[in-house]
């Protein structure tokens, strides 16, 4: 597979403020590629260094090839481009914002109405086409940003937090209109702080960080490496019915040793009365039954969760604020 | 690095996008009507006072647009002032109302190149002053014709469109200078603002300054006063109103042969009070014209670098 874009130690300087930092970035063609991190991470920055919009400080790009701060009239006809909370001129209906940039785009006469009444079905705003775009939703907003970004057939799409302000039904349209994206071979790159919109649609994703992408590659992969284990059991136990209280509490402990000596388990957690979480490299649900049998405790459930990028997320970057905070808490105490 | 593609595909249809907008506007309108009226009124009082000195003048027609009548001004110094106003009200939002719509990034990454948006942006403000001022003009003329009842004769036409064309570049000087604020300031009310302060300065605080800043500059004593009024009237002239001024004075008033301080020895042999030849009188406004063109390719070319080099995230 050809990369449709790809970068090469991608720097960006603001004055001494470095918003991106040595960026290697590889995305094949026809792939979804998610870009996440923190408002102020450098995805803005680098969608911008992409479509030759900003100017490289260091290091290299190319987008299907061509070099966007040499051929940037090239690279746009290609890439299609949806800014962060784009605007539309208010006084001018949706079907004659799409003209202009339709004009701009090179592209003229009943060639270009064609092409706005298809874009328009596409993304179903045909009876609001010719409804001013003061009118608009967020939503309508955003539908009519991607038709603008169709409009020109591209071959990739940079979609920069397109669901973002958006309610939950929206955005399940707009992510179902990016899957119908990558269905066509367009390759697809999204930026976005909403983990589990990113998941539900990128092939990869790439973690930003304070201008660095410090994670990249897919969502199960991420979260083996930051979690440190594919699978994670939730499991409901009770004492069994008859000994006193006193007796129970060592057959608790005896569940939680039962499960920590299945193989492959990593950690097992306790998460409340009787209930605990296994962490293990491979579903061990077949095995926990008779573990728990075999404690002397009854198993009332048993309950497996992928993890989802909240948690790579959520437990990257917890580390990063321990390490961040070691040298304070030694110097409290 | 050099770019590929040209960098003027996509100022036509900016043009006429802009073009489009400016002549629909509400803001263009009101000022236009604004226009019409102080100029409606000067024509008609200036009609007034012509037909009761009814004299020989074989410029009559042109009278129409320098002569006054208290307390209305003529319609050139009208015309001095409203000009600008026209120019700062289709120019100060140019750009960051652009920033502000978040209309900005979108345009950029359609495959044209930021001169496009900028050149195109400035010469629908040219075309759209254009229309309005050849409007007026038409209008005054057709006004002088019903009150006069006489035709104006070829050099007078000719005269009349020169003025045009002055007229034309002093709205562009303004319409750079509003355009370059649009391109500095974030905020359209702060562009705004400060296009109207350096307005104010030029319509009413130069022609104070000019002077003080020459006698602090020159000796005293009557030796010095030549040298003095030099001064004072090339620093007066850093103002595009005092070019425009003269320009249009020069223009429709034949017998104007110069400007500034003249000795009596360079009077020797003139006929006073005799009309120069039209070619003559363009001669005497050309460095005005030439001053008012620099200025405002000047103004646009500052505009145009830092626009080059902004950063276009908000």
């Amino acid at each position: 597979m050809s990369a449709a874009i790809e970068a090469r130690g991608l720097t960006k300087r603001y004055g001494s403020f470095v918003a991106v930092e040595a960026l290697d970035l590889r995305i094949d063609e026809g792939t979804v590629f998610g870009v996440l991190g923190p408002n102020g991470s450098g995805k803005t920055t680098t969608i911008l260094m992409l479509m030759g919009l900003t100017e490289v400080s260091a290091g290299s790009v190319r987008v299907l090839g061509l070099d966007p701060a040499r051929e940037p009239l090239e690279v746009k006809r290609r890439v299609g481009y949806l800014p962060d909370a784009v605007g539309f001129y208010d006084d001018l209906t949706a079907r004659e914002n799409l003209r202009f940039s339709g004009k701009l785009a090179g592209l003229r006469g009943e060639a270009l109405e064609a092409r706005i009444r298809e874009v328009l079905e596409r993304v179903r705003l045909a009876e609001a086409a010719d409804a001013p775009a003061r009118r608009f939703s967020r939503g309508m907003r955003q539908r009519l940003g991607l038709a603008e970004v169709l409009l020109k057939a591209p071959r990739v799409a940079i979609l920069d937090e397109p669901t973002s302000g958006l309610d939950p039904q929206a955005t399940h349209e707009f992510l179902d209109m990016i899957r119908g994206l990558k269905a066509e071979g367009i390759t697809v790159l999204l930026s976005s702080h909403l983990l589990d919109q990113v998941q539900a649609v990128c092939d990869r994703v790439g973690l930003f960080h304070r201008g660095r992408m410090v994670l990249e590659g897919r969502v199960e992969e991420l979260s083996r490496r930051v979690l440190g284990g594919g699978f994670q059991v939730t499991v409901q136990t009770a004492r069994p019915a008859g000994p006193s209280a006193a007796a129970a509490r060592p057959a608790g402990d005896g569940v939680a040793a039962a499960l920590r000596a299945i193989s492959q388990v990593n950690r097992v957690e306790p998460a409340g009365e009787g209930t605990y979480v296994v962490h293990a490299e491979r579903d061990v649900r077949p095995a926990i039954a008779p573990a728990v049998a075999s404690s002397g405790a009854a198993l009332l459930g048993l309950a497996m969760r992928t993890p989802t990028l909240d948690d790579v997320y959520a437990a990257y970057f917890a580390a990063q604020s321990r390490e961040a905070s070691t040298p304070e808490v030694r110097h409290a105490a | 690095m050099r770019r590929e593609g040209s960098p003027l595909k996509g100022v036509g249809t900016v043009l006429a996008k802009e073009a489009a907008d400016h002549l629909t506007s509400v803001r263009l309108w009101l000022l236009e009507g604004l226009m019409l009226l102080a100029a409606g009124g000067a024509v008609y009082a200036a009609s007034g006072r012509i037909r009761d000195t009814v004299s020989e003048d074989p410029f009559l027609f042109l009278s129409l647009f320098t002569v006054a009548r208290e307390p209305l001004p003529s319609f050139v110094v009208f015309l001095g002032f409203l000009v600008p106003l026209v120019a700062i009200a289709l120019g100060f939002d140019a750009v960051n109302g652009e920033h502000s719509r978040r209309t900005l990034s979108r345009l950029l990454a359609q495959p044209i190149y930021r001169d496009a948006l900028l050149i195109g942006k400035f010469l629908a403000g040219l075309v759209t002053l254009a229309v309005a001022f050849a409007t007026l003009w038409l209008l005054v003329v057709g006004l002088g014709l019903l009150m006069l009842g006489l035709p104006p004769s070829g050099e007078e036409v000719l005269r009349g469109l020169a003025f045009l064309g002055v007229t034309l570049a002093y709205g562009g000087v303004w319409l750079a200078l509003a355009m370059l604020f649009s391109v500095v300031f974030r905020q359209q009310a702060t562009a705004a603002l400060a296009a109207v302060a350096v307005w104010l300065l030029f319509a009413v605080f130069w022609a104070m300054l000019a002077p003080l800043a020459a006698e602090a500059a020159s000796p005293a004593g009557p030796l010095g006063a030549l040298e003095r009024a030099q001064l004072e009237h090339a620093l007066a002239r850093l103002s595009p109103n005092v070019l425009f001024g003269e320009a249009t004075l020069a223009l429709l008033n034949p017998a104007a042969r110069a400007f500034g301080p003249v000795l009596f020895a360079q009077l020797e042999g003139a006929l006073l009070g005799s009309p120069l030849p039209f070619g003559e009188s363009l001669m005497l406004v050309w460095p005005h014209l030439t001053g008012l063109v620099a200025a405002l390719i000047l103004i646009f070319t500052i505009a145009y670098v830092l626009f080059q080099r902004q950063e276009i995230r908000a």
